[in-house]
């Protein structure tokens, strides 16, 4: 398995190299370092002379890719590309446009982030899975034909409505916890509740429905029949058997979005002014700080390819049949 | 203070919300995660999980109905600080700079304007606006100089005025706010000077400094500031303008940077060795600033942040190696002198301001306008400064829960979103505006005050189709500037909150001219219930005259085609776009909006190619340069880089922009501002657009808010009644828990019959199954 990781590792990086090369164009297709500068700098009373400064001082009054006017290596080295990218792989993320320390920001916000992350994921897993159990046990009753109807308008309904109603409901009509806001240690307590129960309540339509499906196609196998003919009980069919097997897909499916978890959520840290990393990326495209937005992407990336890593590893401890190779 | 391409002024009122405290909150039913806990966990004691299910639930629901407290559930506050003098407000987002030389925009200078403390300041409650002292002990009034350095009268004539020499004199024994910066040990060195990079190891805050310490304020302070506008290393965004008033400083630039390159990357560039001309201390408390001509704007500059005092001592604690990386810079911790000092720099989540307890002391005014008596604004008069201890900025980033929250009592102050105007007003059948039953009913007051700013949709004077002085083009913006209906604008997209603007100034500014005699003449006619908008068969007319008849160019056949750049693309502004389509379709003109980035958009405004715009502007101060120079062709976009977006140029216009610029407001200067309006009217390079009109609404607890759209400083004039904002907050936040026992009970109308049903499947016999 060591080599298998080694090898999956060595991969990662072209694709790391091709994702920081395409953010790089993308960004600067639509932004140029003047732009840059000038949003920086205030749209009032900018002067070409500023601007320049700006630039100097941020390295990005070199060419972007390509330097004509030097010779050698430098060709390629004294370019915005290169000088900008290359300390990203060793995971030194450098400062902001304006000059904030990245990692430390970073840091900061990934504990809010996960404060909320965290207990959704939880939460959800255990609601999505004891209903879709339930909804499985009784296949083809009132309650399985209910749930999947719940289930199907639970899915239609969209995130923001279940954000804006439930803090009219939770928050403004019931007044049972604040609207939105944001502390630390336990006193963060009664400003996650309402963000997790959104964000765990808006999952169980799509997650229910999936699980209800896994749980179902693994009921319906030769192995269950078998040891319903025994004469095993239902729960421990179902709990033993049933929910043993079907954990194989819920389980990948949990691991490969564990490493996002740091990412954060923008709709809900914006709408409940939670300081975390999901709203950070975007603050930074809308402040064109280029510095943020290749950092973020970047450790997009790499939580991802590492999410994959996870999958394939979490594969061979659930299932003993997967090897590595 | 801000320019800008889409004019939401509905924006939230950025001052200051202060809310109160809360309880912690009473638990809510954990059973729910307990349970789930242990379904999950151990399928083995399923049934024996199952059967605690119902106790748990009702235990849940009786725990939950039968929490009495009174207390909000919903405060987003400390309890401890329910009573407390502190005000809550918020910030959308962070600010990008908070060094007096940077911070211009209005959401870094309602920061930096607490903290620091420029010269001069404006009068809280008198209007016009009105220029008092603040750490000066006097307005300066300035002597002139001609070319031989002789002082000459103040009424000589401007281009005999060769220097103007304003002379400060600060107000002895104001001291700065305690910083480590000041901090010495008791060998009288500094404290934390010169530091080490371990010295720094558990150092990440400004806060992580244990020791701090003072000094007085002195006219070297000032000296020091302004020499910081030409630090090579800053940003200083009125450097260019500065430039060109203030004496040698064009060249101190070079000065600087030359000496800037002989140190290492973030040294400690000391500006109190490299004098500058212009500026200069005369002694401890006093210095000297001296100027090319005559520029009266330089006042009320000398009541902005860019002209505040910087310690050295600040400076030199801040370009340490390590401070920049740690963000401990200046430009994120201030050092002033002002009634608040800013302790929690966290624009993440929070940023706390508290009572400075070095501040030197100042009162609250004693005279205002007629009315302010009546209205309670003078209630404290000879009360000390400032009122509340403690300012907590909180991230909130939209306006829904934010309006949600203003009503729960938990921000003192709110603006008015769309979304929520007819919530709070209403609107009766001769268009008056009012609160609405349910505001009234909260006991929340209503504040309006047109702002010192204006909308305006422009025309790019260097087209060949729409731009120049030609009496085609001319004629054609004159019939757009009638048929594009700005009074139905205002009512449709702005709830009736602007005013259609009649020229450039907009009221509460010098120049503007009220009634008949103020009306443009070309777009509105007189009558007895004010200005009313030209016919659009007039419009038609001018159109015709201009070529275009019908919308068709007289000359080929072809409809008349005109393009609108705009950033505004998103399904918010669709509408919008929309009823300008139909303004231009009145005089059968093909409008086609071009849609496109920010950054697209400066650059077509650069370069010129744009066609037709909007734009605004907000006041620097309450001077009609400030608004006059929009006009001015040396300002023009395209080729000087300037604020004049429309690149217009009127010779006769420019020429009595050099002459009324540098004038004293009295009838002279109004007679020429009269003369230039007529002449960009005529022109008609804008279409005039509207002066938005601020809408705020304060709770009852919240006193002395009077709209002041010059003064930056005025929280020191806020006051709360905690005591009152706490009882109401209680009194409106009383949580509803009765749904909560009805959750519980329908949760459970779902699981019992399905837990029943599922002991019957367990129990049923083998057999039973098979059928």
């Amino acid at each position: 398995m060591f080599a298998y990781i080694v090898r999956r590792v060595a991969y990662a990086i072209p694709i790391l190299i091709g994702v920081n090369l395409l953010t790089f164009y993308l960004f600067f297709v639509v932004n140029s370092p003047d732009d840059m500068a000038r949003l920086h700098l205030g749209v009032k009373r900018v002067t070409p002379e500023a601007i320049d400064k700006w630039k100097v001082e941020r390295g990005y009054d070199k060419p972007l890719l390509y330097n004509e006017a030097v010779s050698g290596s430098a060709k390629l080295t004294h370019t915005i590309f290169f000088e900008k990218s290359v300390k990203l792989f060793a995971f030194d993320f450098g400062h902001s446009d304006d000059g904030r320390d990245i990692s430390h920001d970073i840091q900061q916000r990934m504990k809010p982030s996960l404060a909320i992350a965290i207990p959704t994921l939880l939460v959800g897993l255990l609601i999505n899975i004891t209903f879709a159990m339930l909804m499985a046990f009784f296949r083809g009753t009132y309650v399985d034909v209910s749930g999947v109807i719940l289930c199907v308008v639970l899915m239609s309904i969209s995130a923001m409505f279940y954000i804006i109603g439930g803090q009219f409901l939770l928050g403004k009509l019931l007044r049972l916890m604040p609207i939105s806001g944001y502390d630390t240690g336990l006193d963060a307590f009664k400003f996650l509740v309402l963000p997790v129960v959104i964000g765990a309540v808006s999952g169980i339509g799509a997650g229910s429905r999936m699980y209800r499906s896994f749980f179902l196609e693994e009921a319906n196998k030769d192995f269950v029949r078998t040891a319903r003919a025994k004469g095993l009980k239902e729960s421990l069919v179902l709990f033993r058997h049933v929910l043993k097997n079907a954990m194989i897909p819920i389980v990948t499916g949990v691991v490969v979005v564990l490493p996002m978890l740091f990412l954060g959520s923008l709709l809900l840290e914006s709408f409940f002014a939670i300081p975390g990393l999901g709203s950070y990326t975007i603050d930074a495209i809308n402040r064109q700080d280029f510095a943020i937005v290749r950092a973020m992407v970047f450790l997009g990336s790499v939580l991802y390819i590492l999410g994959l890593i996870l999958v394939d590893m979490a594969y061979t401890v659930v299932d003993p049949r997967v090897r590595l190779s | 203070m801000k320019a800008g391409t889409t004019p939401d002024i509905m924006a939230r009122h950025a001052v200051s919300h202060p809310q109160d405290d809360s309880e912690r909150r009473p638990r809510l039913p954990r059973p729910l995660q307990g349970t789930g806990v242990s379904l999950t966990g151990k399928p083995h004691s399923l049934r024996a999980q199952l059967n605690r299910v119902p106790q748990a639930f009702l235990l849940a629901a009786l725990l939950a109905v039968s929490a009495c407290s009174d207390e909000p559930w919903n405060r987003p506050y400390p309890t401890a600080e329910a009573r407390e003098n502190i005000l809550y407000t918020s910030f959308q987002e962070r600010p990008n700079h908070l060094d007096p030389v940077q911070s211009y925009s209005s959401n870094e200078v309602a920061f930096t304007a607490q903290i620091y403390e420029p010269p001069l300041q404006y009068h809280y409650l008198k209007r016009p606006y009105e220029l008092i002292p603040l750490a000066a002990t006097g307005v300066p009034e300035p002597y002139f100089l001609d070319a031989e350095g002789r002082r000459i009268d103040a009424g000589a004539a401007a281009q005999d005025i060769v220097y103007s020499i304003y002379d400060i004199h600060i107000q002895p024994g104001i001291r700065y706010q305690p910083h480590p910066a000041f901090a010495r040990n008791a060998q009288g060195n500094y404290r934390y000077y010169p530091l080490d990079e371990q010295a720094l190891e558990d150092i990440y805050t400004l806060g992580d400094f244990t020791e701090t310490g003072s000094r007085e304020l002195v006219a070297a302070d000032y000296v020091y500031q302004i020499k910081r506008l030409a630090h090579p290393r800053l940003h200083s965004p009125i450097l260019g303008l500065m430039s060109d008033y203030i004496v040698g400083l064009a060249d101190y630039v070079d000065t600087l940077k030359q000496a800037a390159s002989a140190m290492p990357d973030q040294g400690f560039l000391d500006l109190r060795d490299y004098p500058l001309e212009g500026v200069t201390v005369i002694d401890r408390y006093t210095y000297q600033i001296r100027i090319h001509g005559k520029y009266p704007q330089l006042l009320y500059w000398l009541a902005m942040p860019f002209f505040s005092p910087v310690p050295w001592e600040a400076d030199r604690f801040h370009s340490q190696p390590g401070m920049k990386e740690r963000n401990i810079t200046l430009d994120w911790y201030p050092v002033g002198t002002g009634p608040y000092m800013l302790t929690v720099n966290n624009p993440n989540r929070q940023m706390v301001m508290v009572r400075n307890p070095n501040f030197h002391g100042e009162t609250y005014p004693a005279e205002g306008e007629p009315g302010d008596a009546a209205s309670g604004l003078l209630a404290d008069a000879g009360k000390p400064l400032p009122f509340i201890d403690k300012v907590i900025y909180s991230l909130e980033k939209e306006d829904i829960p934010y309006w949600n929250k203003f009503l729960q009592g938990y921000y003192d102050t709110s603006g008015i979103s769309s979304d929520s105007f007819d919530q709070a007003i209403s609107v009766g059948a001769s268009g008056e505006v009012a609160l609405t039953d349910a505001m009234l009913g909260k006991g929340i007051e209503l504040r309006t005050a047109v702002s010192t700013s204006i909308y305006y949709t422009g025309f790019n004077m260097l087209d060949p189709v729409v731009g120049g002085l030609g009496e085609k083009a001319r004629k054609l913006r004159q019939a757009i500037a009638i048929a594009v209906d700005f009074e139905e604008y205002i009512s449709i997209f702005l709830n009736g909150r602007g005013i259609p603007a009649q020229g450039v100034i907009p009221p509460g500014i010098f120049g503007f001219v009220e009634g008949d005699a103020g009306i443009n003449s070309y777009v509105y006619d007189t009558s007895p219930r004010g200005p009313v908008r030209k016919p659009i068969e007039e419009a038609r007319r001018l159109l015709a005259e201009a070529g275009y008849p019908e919308g068709r160019d007289i000359e080929t056949g072809k409809p008349l085609v005109l393009y609108f750049d705009t950033t505004a693309t998103g399904p918010d502004d669709k509408a919008r776009l929309d009823w300008l389509h139909k303004q231009f379709a009145k005089l059968d003109i093909q409008l086609v909006v071009r849609g496109t980035d920010y950054n697209r958009f400066q650059e077509k405004m650069l370069k010129g190619t744009a066609q037709i715009f909007q734009w605004g502007w907000n006041a620097d101060y309450p001077d009609p340069e400030n608004f006059m120079f929009l006009l001015y062709g040396p300002q023009g976009k395209v080729e000087h880089n300037g604020e004049n977006a429309a690149n217009y140029r009127n010779a006769e216009f420019d020429q009595l922009f050099v002459q009324m610029k540098n004038m004293d407001n009295g009838p002279q200067r109004q007679a020429i501002i009269d003369r230039m309006m007529r002449i960009a009217r005529h022109d008609a390079p804008w279409l005039w657009g509207f002066h938005p009109k601020q809408f705020s609404l304060a709770h009852a607890w919240y006193r002395n808010a009077k709209p002041n759209l010059m003064a930056n400083n005025a929280l020191k004039y806020r006051r709360i009644d905690p005591g009152q904002r706490a009882g109401l907050q209680a009194a409106w936040n009383r949580p509803v828990r009765w749904p909560i026992a009805l959750l519980l009970g329908l949760v459970l109308l779902v699981v019992l019959p399905a837990f029943f049903s599922y002991r019957n499947r367990q129990r049923r016999p083998a057999y039973v199954a098979e059928h």
